[in-house]
């Protein structure tokens, strides 16, 4: 839809103020794979609640949200061997790279991080090759 | 305090996650898709959430946070293995699922069953993680 990008940028804003937030009140950088990540493997033992207080708000606000859309379609697959390598790829590969979309994306980026910027090339080019392949060549996705 | 803040910043990161269409699949693979019916959405998305944190990076020299101790410090500039490495991993699995570590959690409420089953495959990699970076320590000695 044409207005797809204004809701995008709003997002995106509300996104940003969110790890401003984080950053600026708790001293934290806002990586969902991090902050996931430590309660995972117990690296973050110390801070747990602090994790789990802050994935609640990302689990919590959508639900908030839903009734003024009424019904939101993900478009998921629902291929579960698609599915399971997917999830096993970004689990194991974000906390390999020590960040994801929001941690090297939104908080490197913005702080003009080399690692940031390289993990994002990386995750952008290795994304963009992976849908072509797996959608144009042999069109499972 | 540490955790009200916590809280906020958590459903602020929900919210823009939902309001902006990154918990659709459809629209993230379809940003990935170069050769398809290209979808810009999220790099709108992305450029507004740097313009806040590029604002607070620049609110931190010479201050504290407001629950206290200190702002994290610039990790070395060094690229490693396991940053490409990873990344490489974690892209492929973006661009299969259309699903990165935030909007898995966010989507959960209302995404239905394979949203759940990413997420447990999700967690499951992160608990590998630490084996991987073992095994790759031993044979794939970085340089």
């Amino acid at each position: 839809m044409e207005q797809d990008w204004i809701w995008g940028l709003v997002g995106g804003l509300l996104i940003g103020t969110g790890g401003a937030v984080y950053l600026l009140a708790n001293g934290r950088i806002m990586g969902a794979s991090g902050i996931i990540g430590g309660l995972v493997d117990g690296s973050g033992r110390s801070t747990a609640s602090e994790r789990l207080v802050f994935l609640a708000g990302v689990f919590l606000l959508p639900i908030l949200l839903y009734p003024l859309y009424g019904h939101v379609d993900t478009h998921v697959s629902t291929n579960p061997v698609v599915i399971i390598a997917a999830g096993l790829l970004v689990g194991a590969g974000t906390r390999l790279a020590n960040g994801c979309t929001s941690g090297h994306g939104v908080c490197g980026i913005s702080r003009f991080s080399l690692r940031g910027i390289v993990a994002t090339v990386f995750y952008i080019l290795a994304g963009g090759l992976t849908v072509v392949f797996f959608r144009h060549l042999l069109g499972v996705i | 305090m540490r955790l009200l803040y916590a809280f906020i910043a958590g459903g602020l990161f929900g919210a823009g996650l939902f309001v902006s269409g990154m918990t659709d699949t459809a629209k993230v693979q379809g940003w990935l898709d170069v050769f398809g019916d290209w979808d810009p959405t999220l790099a709108f998305v992305m450029g507004g959430a740097i313009i806040p944190m590029a604002i607070a990076w620049r609110l931190v020299p010479g201050r504290k946070p407001l629950v206290g101790g200190i702002f994290p410090e610039p990790q070395e500039p060094k690229v490693s293995r396991n940053l490409v490495l990873g990344s490489t991993m974690f892209g492929a699995g973006w661009g299969l699922a259309g699903l990165c570590p935030g909007p898995a959690i966010a989507s959960l409420s209302y995404g239905g069953v394979w949203h759940w089953v990413f997420a447990a495959a999700m967690l499951a990699g992160m608990a590998l993680a630490p084996m991987l970076r073992v095994t790759l320590d031993r044979t794939v000695p970085a340089e």
